[in-house]
Parts: C-alpha cells; sequence; structure tokens
C-alpha cells in the first residue's frame, strides 16, 4: 500500500488545526473543523498527436467550519501559519454573526466516533505526477497515431489528480488522506461527406494510478484498434426511425442515468429543498422513505465509499465520518437517502452514512454523491442473453449528452453507438438516437439486469452541485439491463429538419 | 518539488506585482509569462425561509508560463511563499525545454501591442468580505419574515467575488485588472411546494440590490400561478425573456470556436470546408457582440491564458481586446480565434471575450409590451439544464423552469406545465418574429461561469416543446 507523501505531512498541519481550533472554542463555538488540503491537477491534451495544451496547477489550503450559537460560519485561508488559521477561525465565527439574522434552523450534528489521528490512501501502484510529462504525451501520440490514422482527426486527453486532505475537528477526529485519479480519453473524428461524427473511447475514468494506461484495468490498445471501424461503421448507418422500442442498455451508457436518475435524486438535500434554487429537488422526497414504488423488483441500488478505485471512496468524509456502504434502493423501492451529520440528525436518521464533501480548500463541506452503482443479478445473463430476448430494440453504448429537470423526473440521454436489434440479434448502428423517458417509469420497465460479468464501474470526475459551484469525482457501478418500451427520439427531426 | 512550506520560517508575503518581476527575473527560459491572480468571495446561501452555508474565501494562484524554442510550460500554484517562487519558476522552464513543439507557438506579445489596455499596475488590491453584505443581509432577513407571514418560502444564493488579475512577461507587458462579479439568484415558492417564480440580478457590489422589489416580482408571480392549465408538448408561440435567450446565445458563444469549425465539427462548419463566416443566419438585423468596454457589464480587456486549448493560445497573453462582432446585422461574422486559428482559417483573430450583448432592431419592445401583444402564447421564465444534442445543428435540450405562463390576449391566464425542449439557438435565429429591448440580464444556467449579459427578449413562432417535464 502506498504512503502519503512526505511533502504533505511536512506541512503544519497539526499546528494550524490546533491554532484555529482552539481560537474557535475561545469564541465560543459549539463545534468547529479545520480542513487543510491540497489538491493537484495535471491536463494533457493532443490533437493529430500534436501537443495542443498542457497545465500542471495546484490549489492549498485550509479551511475553518464552526457552528456558534446555531449558525454555520466559514471561512478559508491560504497562508500555511498558525496566526492565519486563528485569524481563519475568528472570520468564521464572524461570518457566523453577520448570518444570524437569516437562520432560523439551529445546526446541530449527527453522532459519530471520534478517530484519532488515522491515514487512508486509495488503491493505485504508480502516481501519475511521477511519471515524466513527456512519457504522457509520448503515450498520448502513439495512441493517436496507431490504427486511428485512418480517422480525419484525433485528439487525446490525460486528466489527473492528486487530492490529499488532513482534518481535525473539535469532537477529536484527526484524519489524512491521499487518493490519485486519473482519465484517458481519446476521440476519433471523420467526414464522410457532408454528414461529420466522432467516437470517443469508453474507458471510464478510474481511482488508479498511472498503471491504468498501461494495462490495468482497461485494454486501451485493443479499444482504440476497434475504434475506426467503428466509427466508419456509424457514419454509413441509417437515421433511427423514433418510437417506443426496447433497449439493452450497456453499463458504459448507463452509469450516467443512475447518476442522473438515482444519484442525485437521493441526495437527502435535495429532497429537503436546500437545492431547490438551484440543482433542484427531487420527486423522491423524504416521507416516500420505504414506500415509493422506484423501479421494477429486480432494482437493487447500494451507495457507498468504500469500492476498490471508486472514484467517490473515501476513508472518511469531511466531517470526519468513516466511508461506509448503504442501500438505495431494494428490490425497487426506496429504503435510503445519502447523508451528511446536519441532514441525518435533522430527520432522525441516527448515523450519517458519510457523503459531505468539499472540492477545494476554499468551499464548505455539502454532501455529495456516494458511488450510487446498481447491482448484477447474482447468476444473470450476459449482454449477448439479454439482447437475445428483444424482438425490436436498441442496444447503447457510452455515454454522450445528458439531460434531466430540476426534480429528476423528465431525462434525454445520448450515446456513442447504438445498434438495431432484429430478433435477438444486433443489426449494425443507427445514427440519431435519444432515449426520453420519466424516471420512475423507465426504472419500472427495467425486466431484467446481467449477471456480475458485465458488471463496470463507470463514472464521471465532473458532478456538478451547490452554490458556489462545486465538482465532485463520483463512480456508478452498473450492469447490461433490458428495459421494455421506452421512447427514441430521432435527433434529426427533434431539430426540424 | 519541494515543500511548499517551512512553517515558521518563511520570509513573509510579498505582492502580486512583485511576485511578477521576482518570477520573471528567476527565468532562464527564451520568454516568460507570468499571471498572478487574486481572488476573494463572500456568499451566503438559502432555502426555506432559512440560511443554509456561507462563506469567506481568498485565493491566490500564480502560473508560470515559459517559453523554450516552440516548447512552452506551464505551471500554476497556489499560496506560492517567496521561498517557493524559484522552484516553480524552475519547474516551467523545465517542462518547456522537455515540451514537444507547440502547434500555436507564436512571439510573446509586446508591450507596446497592449495599448492603455490594463493600467494600474501599482494599486493595492482591495478584497471583499462578508461585509459586503452588511444591508443586504438585513433586508433579506425582512423578506423572510413577509414570506413567512404570506405562506411563502425563498430560496437562493447570493455571492460577491472579486479578482484581480496581473499579468507581466519578459516583453515588457504590465497589465492588470480588477474585476468585482455579483449576483443574487431569489427563487420562491408556495408553501406546498407546487408553485415555483425566479428571479435574479448581476451586480458588482450589492448597493443596487432591491429583494423587497424583487420579491414583489415573484409574488406577482406565484400569484399567476394559482390557475394551472395543462398543455400537451408541441410547438407553440413562446416569448423568450431574456435571461432565456442569454443561457441560448452564451451556449452559441461558447460553439463558435473557429478552429473546430474549420475541423468540420460545429454548425458553424461550412459544407465541403471552411466556416460559415459572411453567411446570413437571421433576416433580422441582430449583431451578437463581446466589448469590454460595455458599460455595466466591463470585463477584462486584454487576453488571460492559464493554459492552451482549442479557442484560446498562451502566446496570445496580453492581446488588447476591443468591441468584437460575433453577428452583425444577422450575419456570421466572427469566430473565437487565436492568432494560431486565424492563420489556418484566414481570418482576423478574435479572442473570446467574458461579456456578451445582444441587440436587434432598434425600438424593441420590453417583455411586458411583447406579452401585452401576444394574441395566444408562452411565457417562459428561464430554461435548466441545457445540453448539447448534436454539435452540427447546435440542438440543444433543456428544460423549461420556474414559471410557464400562458398568454391570451395579452394577458397572462395562468400557469402550464414544465416542458423539454429541443432548440438549436442557431435555427433560433431565422425563425425569430420579434426582437425586443436589450436588457442586462443575469443567464440563469450558466451564471456561474458567465455572468455579463445584455439580452433581449424573444419572441418565437414555433418552439419546440418536446415532451411534458412533472417536474413544478
Amino acid at each position: 500500500m502506498r504512503q502519503i507523501d512526505p511533502d504533505f505531512l511536512a506541512l503544519p498541519l497539526r499546528r494550524l488545526a490546533d491554532a484555529a481550533l482552539q481560537r474557535a472554542r475561545d469564541l465560543g463555538a459549539e463545534h468547529a473543523s479545520f480542513r487543510l488540503e491540497r489538491v493537484r491537477a495535471e491536463t494533457l491534451r493532443l490533437f493529430d498527436a500534436r501537443l495542443e495544451g498542457s497545465s500542471d496547477a495546484d490549489d492549498l489550503g485550509f479551511a475553518v467550519r464552526v457552528i456558534k450559537d446555531g449558525t454555520w460560519g466559514f471561512a478559508s485561508g491560504i497562508e500555511l501559519t498558525a496566526e492565519a488559521a486563528a485569524r481563519a477561525a475568528e472570520e468564521a465565527v464572524r461570518v457566523a454573526a453577520v448570518s444570524a439574522p437569516i437562520n432560523r434552523e439551529p445546526v446541530g450534528l449527527a453522532p459519530e466516533p471520534v478517530y484519532d489521528d488515522v491515514t487512508w490512501v486509495s488503491a493505485y501502484d504508480v502516481d501519475p505526477f511521477d511519471v515524466p510529462l513527456a512519457d504522457k504525451t509520448a503515450l498520448l501520440a502513439e495512441w493517436s497515431s496507431g490504427p486511428l490514422g485512418r480517422a480525419d482527426h484525433v485528439s487525446a486527453s490525460l486528466m489527473q489528480v492528486k487530492e490529499q486532505k488532513f482534518y481535525a475537528d473539535s469532537a477529536g477526529t484527526v484524519t489524512t488522506q491521499q487518493r490519485v485519479r486519473l482519465h484517458p480519453v481519446v476521440t476519433a473524428m471523420k467526414t464522410d461527406g457532408d454528414r461529420f461524427d466522432d467516437m470517443r473511447t469508453l474507458a471510464p475514468p478510474v481511482g488508479r494510478g498511472y498503471e491504468y494506461l498501461t494495462g490495468a484495468g482497461w485494454d486501451f490498445p485493443a479499444e482504440l484498434a476497434e475504434l475506426p471501424d467503428l466509427l466508419d461503421e456509424k457514419l454509413k448507418a441509417p437515421s433511427v426511425e423514433a418510437g417506443r422500442y426496447d433497449l439493452v442498455v450497456d453499463p458504459s451508457n448507463l452509469w450516467l442515468t443512475i447518476h442522473e436518475s438515482i444519484g442525485h435524486a437521493t441526495e437527502l438535500d435535495r429532497a429537503l429543498g436546500y437545492e431547490a434554487a438551484y440543482a433542484g429537488t427531487s420527486f423522491a422526497t423524504f416521507d416516500q422513505l420505504g414506500s415509493l414504488h422506484y423501479g421494477s423488483p429486480v432494482m437493487n441500488v447500494t451507495g457507498d465509499r468504500t469500492v476498490e478505485h471508486g472514484l467517490a471512496t473515501v476513508g472518511w468524509d469531511d466531517e470526519g465520518v468513516a466511508g461506509q456502504s448503504f442501500d438505495i434502493v431494494r428490490e425497487g423501492t426506496l429504503v435510503g437517502y445519502q447523508l451528511d451529520r446536519r441532514m441525518a440528525l435533522l430527520k432522525g436518521l441516527g448515523r450519517s452514512n458519510g457523503c459531505a464533501f468539499a472540492d477545494s480548500p476554499g468551499h464548505m463541506p455539502i454532501q455529495r454523491m456516494a458511488n450510487v452503482s446498481l447491482q448484477p443479478a447474482p447468476d444473470g445473463p450476459s449482454s449477448e442473453e439479454l439482447i437475445s430476448r428483444v424482438e425490436r430494440g436498441v442496444y447503447i453504448l457510452g455515454d454522450k449528452s445528458w439531460s434531466i429537470d430540476m426534480q429528476r423526473y423528465n431525462f434525454q440521454f445520448t450515446g456513442q453507438r447504438f445498434y438495431r436489434i432484429e430478433n435477438g440479434r444486433l443489426a449494425g448502428q443507427l445514427r440519431d438516437v435519444a432515449y426520453q423517458a420519466t424516471t420512475t417509469d423507465f426504472w419500472r420497465s427495467m425486466e431484467a439486469v446481467g449477471g456480475p460479468g458485465t458488471y463496470v464501474l463507470g463514472g464521471a470526475f465532473n458532478c456538478g452541485k451547490g452554490q458556489p459551484g462545486q465538482v465532485a469525482p463520483v463512480s456508478h457501478g452498473a450492469p447490461a439491463a433490458l428495459f421494455r418500451g421506452v421512447r427514441i427520439l430521432n435527433t434529426v427531426q427533434e431539430g426540424g429538419k | 518539488m519541494s515543500d511548499h512550506l517551512s512553517d515558521g520560517v518563511s520570509s513573509g508575503v510579498t505582492t502580486p506585482q512583485e511576485t511578477v518581476e521576482r518570477a520573471l527575473a528567476l527565468s532562464e527560459a527564451d520568454g516568460c509569462v507570468v499571471i498572478v491572480d487574486e481572488g476573494s468571495t463572500a456568499n451566503l446561501r438559502f432555502a426555506g425561509n432559512t440560511l443554509t452555508t456561507n462563506g469567506v474565501a481568498r485565493s491566490s494562484r500564480l502560473t508560470v508560463i515559459s517559453v523554450v524554442g516552440a516548447g512552452v510550460g506551464v505551471v500554476s500554484r497556489s499560496a506560492v511563499r517567496d521561498g517557493q517562487l524559484a522552484d516553480v519558476v524552475a519547474a516551467a522552464d523545465r517542462a518547456a525545454r522537455e515540451a514537444r513543439p507547440s502547434e500555436d507557438a507564436r512571439p510573446l506579445v509586446e508591450a507596446d501591442a497592449a495599448g492603455s489596455a490594463g493600467a494600474g499596475w501599482d494599486r493595492p488590491v482591495e478584497p471583499t468580505s462578508i461585509d459586503v453584505f452588511g444591508e443586504f443581509a438585513p433586508a433579506l432577513g425582512e423578506a423572510f419574515a413577509a414570506a413567512d407571514a404570506s405562506g411563502r418560502k425563498l430560496y437562493g444564493f447570493a455571492e460577491h467575488i472579486v479578482t484581480s488579475t496581473f499579468v507581466g512577461s519578459s516583453t515588457g507587458l504590465r497589465l492588470r485588472h480588477d474585476q468585482p462579479t455579483g449576483r443574487l439568484e431569489l427563487n420562491a415558492k408556495s408553501a406546498d411546494l407546487a408553485r415555483s417564480a425566479w428571479t435574479g440580478v448581476s451586480t458588482r457590489d450589492f448597493a443596487d440590490v432591491d429583494v423587497a422589489a424583487l420579491d414583489a416580482t415573484l409574488t406577482r408571480r406565484l400569484d399567476w400561478a394559482k390557475r394551472r392549465i395543462d398543455l400537451e408538448p408541441g410547438r407553440y408561440e413562446t416569448v423568450l425573456p431574456p435571461t432565456a435567450v442569454s443561457d441560448l446565445m452564451i451556449y452559441l458563444y461558447w460553439s463558435s470556436g473557429a478552429r473546430d469549425a474549420a475541423d468540420g465539427r460545429t454548425v458553424f462548419s461550412r459544407p465541403g470546408g471552411g466556416t460559415r463566416v459572411g453567411e446570413r443566419l437571421s433576416p433580422h438585423p441582430i449583431s451578437l457582440y463581446s466589448d469590454p468596454a460595455h458599460a455595466g457589464i466591463a470585463c477584462t480587456p486584454f487576453v488571460v491564458a492559464h493554459a492552451s486549448g482549442r479557442e484560446q493560445s498562451v502566446f496570445d497573453n496580453g492581446m488588447p481586446l476591443g468591441r468584437t462582432e460575433w453577428i452583425s446585422d444577422g450575419t456570421l461574422a466572427n469566430l473565437v480565434q487565436t492568432r494560431h486559428s486565424a492563420e489556418l482559417t484566414g481570418l482576423a483573430a478574435t479572442p473570446q471575450i467574458d461579456n456578451l450583448v445582444m441587440e436587434g432592431p432598434a425600438g424593441g419592445r420590453s417583455l411586458e409590451e411583447m406579452v401585452a401583444s401576444t394574441e395566444r402564447g408562452l411565457l417562459l421564465t428561464c430554461l435548466w439544464y441545457i445540453r448539447e444534442v448534436d454539435p452540427q445543428s447546435l440542438l440543444l435540450t433543456g428544460l423549461t423552469r420556474d414559471g410557464v405562463y400562458l398568454v391570451e390576449n395579452g394577458e397572462v391566464v395562468g400557469e402550464v406545465n414544465n416542458f423539454r425542449f429541443n432548440e438549436s439557438p442557431v435555427d433560433l435565429l431565422g425563425r425569430l418574429t420579434e426582437v425586443g429591448a436589450s436588457v442586462p440580464t443575469l443567464p440563469r444556467e450558466w451564471g456561474d461561469w458567465f455572468n455579463r449579459a445584455v439580452m433581449p427578449p424573444v419572441r418565437v413562432p414555433d418552439f419546440n416543446m418536446s415532451t411534458v417535464s412533472q417536474a413544478s
């Protein structure tokens, strides 16, 4: 197991924490937490195997959050001295005072055991920041100019992030963590007559190290070799006829539908209205916990912050709560929400399930998404077996466009590849496909989920939520799944053409 | 990289101006650009007539862009202290020496080419603080009390940001810009959450924000919504208010990269090759332009590029920006360009600018006047969750939100259900039947990233409401 980088541990973590927490106590705060973090991000972009741009940036700073007279106060700083940490505590208390006139709901936190000086590091072998930029550029250039040379243009990018967090609170919890994630993407582009299209790799972003690009967890050479032929076929494919079809959805597409229609819909802050003016609320209101018929009986959805290589996986969250796994939908019924400590106490749910996260030292933790995953059937079918059950349908792979309304009812998704299914067999690609549904109608139409052999962990780096806006990385596991009678749109016709 | 800090032995905090000078002096590259961004923010967030989160934050980011031959190295670090400056510059120099040639490599911008933009180099940074809400917060508290008394709930967000940007270069650039950015978003709901209305304003300092007046607007709209009318999906005559127009036009603007157009990838690609610059997009004399000096929405008057990409180049840092017409008299006039892409496309170098203005013919009517002249149609409040479905037509999908009102014989007669739409803003330009008077507006969806817009209300005879959304 890798260790936390010495240069992060050499920062004056405890000295600043002690100064901030003591000042908060002296000023009468009921609760205080201190978080110092460094987030380093490197992005590399090539176009037609030539370097288009690169950046290497970090975000280093600390934050103090207090509860004073039942009101939150938050302040962050960038000067890593004990004096600045104490000043931030004073500022956080001042923010609470200015905010008090508009606070009518005293803040409390659900209890959590104290974790005294614990550490956690995500599962990876090779720190991508230890790999020379020239080597990474050369690999992306090689990927861009191999079989993909048949395309008109090829773009290739690699995003890498290392997140290091130190957390301490007035209850005595002290945690130090480090995690690494990366996302390589290669897109081939081609024009055939007046018709342009592109297709990108389905390789998901992962909580792994550079070994992901060299063979661990994904076969990039094999996927890249397939892309040119797949793109050629897509360019010549017929336009879909709009109507209702049975769908077999690959996990490379279904993860995003899970994210939007289950992940966000089962965030309790949304259900309680905290996001009402921005990200929105949820049709899955709190009064329906335990009774909402979310989907078919084969629908079992979990949330976790524990799965290996998951993008939302941590040891402890940003309120000092240990990572956990929990049920959200069991046999089609809503049975749980994603929580932070405030909401867990407010709604009498006992302990938080550890979903507080801040994306940077300058932002306050809010309830963010766990790895929300649709579980496979233990003896479930393969993708081919699911396809064999369809007389007239569409098989969908890869994500592309997505949109869902502010209560998570109505959604519309496209994808990377669509295949016509005729009499249980794939019958060539289709173009111009989008699927549109109401969340509960869609999940209730799920007739079968695939077995563990179809299960893949997808995800994204850039889930957005909150004001000020924050981004969070999150994974979603999914098997292939079969849905009956879903509305398919022809996107060209939708555009009035 | 060495440690960021050894506590207690730091040598003090230098000013951003000193940091720029020292970094430039330390660089051993052929050329160097140094950018320092000093940021401060204060915010209040509320839901259901009570505070939910708040905060103040400071940030300081140093970006060193080193150039060796055609290679470029870019390193950005936050909270850099004196003792670490040499390491950051050395890392950028090293990255430049090891880099493959950058295709956008051009001579760095010379000081005399920058003109008079970005003056005031020596002034100290003046950050914002929680005190910017000193008068606003009590006024909001009063609005909460009034809402409680009348059975309404208020939700929203108030944010104030001040960013001071310093750009220096080995070619003599010393440019500085101070950008205040503020906004209030206010959302009112009925007690049962079945009715919802929204409004928002951009502001530079919150001194001009009248909470009571905004709340009164929302109260009126909630009253409109007391009569509910269900409509089927279909194409409807629709009046889009300025905020909805801004979200569509900002997406169009973000999609107007010349490089992608020339590569055949976008709605601005000409079939057979090249771009559609010079092609008429609308029968109306519509202008879509950006202008760093536009009153009320002034923005950075020179290029600030922290990394190169499809639509920006680090080599262009410091290029002066002036009024740029993207659409002129209904015709596509310019696309977003770097100096590099301008050479590829044979068009003028027209970098992206951080504000956007749309204007129709003189004498355009207000939103209220347009509603009053509507025989039967829909009046939207705003659009939400706008995403691209097809880049080649710029078909966008999204939702209506916080109030879709049915207008009959010039009067709002009730609220209808929300819809999912599928529309292309480029196609809409060709179908508009009326363009109203332009006013400052806050983009509802893109306001986090694009805050400065002046837009008209528009009338579309056949807006495509693809399906009904149950959301309220």
